[in-house]
């Protein structure tokens, strides 16, 4: 029971952070392959400031804010790189946050980690605070859904749609294409910020290696698996995600197996994300009518 | 109320567009036509702010546009259509439409939050709007389908209904008639009267040249680069730099 809480409570963080990959991946067609350091900004941000002695609600929020800032920050320049530049841009951009996060150790503590992070509201930081954070998580996880509801069901998500389709048309139709890509960066940034926040408040522990380039592919795969572009499809996926991610702990695999098994984890993502393309590159839930 | 000055544009050693100056006065549909390479849609990109210019400069009713972003130039009425149909695939019909409307309050983000009562009521205008040129270009029946399965005709009248959507002064059109039937056409002829009557200039890249003396007032001849004619179609057709530049010089056998 307190393990389906616990799969519950990462799949929502999970979800959260689908969704925010999902503004620029899927409705404005940015691809972000560095987007897991907003997600690793927002937590050590929250982190560090609730073990300096702020409250831990307050952290979540400023995590998210500091996520955001970054975001629009970073998006300046990175989004005057067209396409496939943007791309690799970002890639290197996850890549020095996380060598950040390992070698700042004043700040840090580099490799040793984030240890006795405090919950917020204070729930405890054991089993028997898992239904609250659940509802915590739940709370906030819907507002970033129905913040990201607000901003691609309206005229704003149509033109990041028509940025995705044809930024050559988006201009001659007056919209200010850099703008846009840079308002929904730091918004995509701001949820991420708010689900790493989430995640380091709930594990109560962050290293570096909690934010690595599998954490982006994890997430893509979340996006892509559930479908691009749409409302409830990263939710969809980061549930199927985690929750396949989880149970497979419980395959009755001999125990000499598992040094085998785990390093197979990462592969069987890649092989899903490549299967996905080839067969069903618009997800679970297309954005349209094929 | 365009005023086009010695402007040039070069790619490499390749002199595109040499040393044009052209003024559109208050002409309502204004053609431009050529031989192909002749530096026709290099001078709507420059016009439409999509390359930068080498020399020269660009005004709009006079205030100069030249250096301008493309959108800064949308945004000021000059509003253009591409030569090959640049539909948004993924997009409705109806949304190619409503993504045109100029200025929308919806898509800044304070209004979207702070202001949802407006940026509703101003969807309605457009959802409205949009409708009325849906009937305009036949496509109602198609509001819902994607634009990117409408057939080839279709999509070059969207793109007409995405500019009318814009609300422009100004509409410059880079072969409108390309590939579309012979009914289609009369009604793009309406419309593009229609707009004239209400104002709006049009600009018209177009090689049918009938079509060009049937509906422009005025036109321009543009070859290898350089502006070889302006006058009336009539005239166009019996200068002889024009013939030469579209047949080539008469040769005559000794």
């Amino acid at each position: 029971m307190d393990y389906l809480l616990h799969t519950l409570v990462v799949a929502v963080i999970y979800s959260a952070f689908a969704v925010s990959l999902n503004l620029e991946l899927g409705f404005t067609g940015l691809y972000n392959f560095g987007h897991v350091a907003f997600f690793g900004i927002g937590a050590y941000t929250s982190a560090l400031l609730s073990l300096a002695g702020f409250p831990a609600a307050a952290s979540l929020f400023l995590g998210m804010g500091a996520s955001g800032a970054a975001g629009a920050l970073i998006a300046v320049p990175a989004l005057r790189l067209t396409g496939d530049y943007f791309g690799i841009a970002t890639l290197a951009f996850g890549e020095m946050i996380r060598l950040f996060f390992l070698n700042e150790r004043w700040l840090t503590k580099g490799p040793m980690g984030l240890p006795g992070i405090p919950r917020p509201f204070g729930i405890h930081g054991g089993v028997a605070g898992l239904p609250f954070y659940l509802l915590l998580s739940a709370v906030l996880g819907a507002g970033v859904f129905l913040l990201a509801y607000r901003l691609t069901r309206s005229p704003f998500g149509r033109a990041l749609k028509v940025v995705r389709e044809d930024e050559y048309v988006a201009q001659a139709l007056g919209k200010n294409v850099l703008s846009l890509k840079v308002r929904i960066v730091a918004m995509g940034s701001l949820m991420a910020g708010l689900a790493g926040a989430l995640y380091g408040h709930y594990i109560t522990y962050i290293s570096p290696s909690d934010f690595t380039l599998n954490e982006t592919i994890l997430v893509l795969l979340c996006v892509v698996l559930g479908g691009r572009g749409t409302q409830w499809g990263p939710v969809l996926g980061a549930f199927l995600v985690i929750f396949f991610q989880e149970f497979l702990r419980f395959l009755p695999l001999p125990v000499e197996f598992g040094r085998v098994v785990a390093p197979l984890q990462g592969m069987v993502y890649g092989a899903a994300l490549i299967l996905l393309m080839l067969k069903r590159p618009e997800g679970l839930l297309p954005e349209y009518r094929v | 109320m365009i005023q086009v000055e010695k402007v040039s544009k070069s790619f490499g050693g390749l002199m595109a567009v040499c040393d044009v100056s052209l003024d559109l006065g208050t002409v309502p549909i204004t053609g431009l036509v050529g031989p192909n390479g002749s530096g026709k849609t290099t001078l709507f990109h420059m016009i439409t702010g999509f390359y930068p210019l080498d020399k020269g400069r660009i005004r709009f009713c006079n205030e100069e546009i030249s250096g301008r972003a493309p959108h800064e130039i949308s945004r000021r009425g000059v509003v253009r259509t591409f030569q090959h149909t640049r539909v948004l695939p993924f997009l409705s019909t109806r949304e190619n439409l409503l993504s045109a409307a100029p200025n929308q309050r919806g898509e800044r983000l304070s209004s979207l939050f702070f202001k949802p009562r407006a940026v509703k009521e101003e969807e309605k205008r457009h959802w409205a709007r949009a409708e009325e040129i849906l009937s305009l270009i036949h496509l109602a029946p198609l509001a819902e389908e994607l634009s990117g399965r409408l057939s080839y005709g279709q999509q070059k009248l969207l793109e007409l209904g995405r500019v009318l959507m814009a609300q422009p002064k100004m509409i410059l059109l880079d072969e409108p008639t390309a590939g579309i039937n012979p009914t289609l056409i009369r009604r793009l002829i309406e419309i593009l009267k229609e707009l004239t009557r209400k104002g709006v200039q049009v600009f018209l890249i177009e090689h049918n040249m009938p079509l060009v003396a049937e509906i422009c007032d005025r036109v321009f001849v543009m070859d290898s680069g350089n502006l070889i004619f302006s006058g009336t179609p009539a005239e166009a057709v019996r200068d002889a730099g024009v013939i030469e530049a579209y047949l080539g010089r008469e040769t005559r056998a000794s």
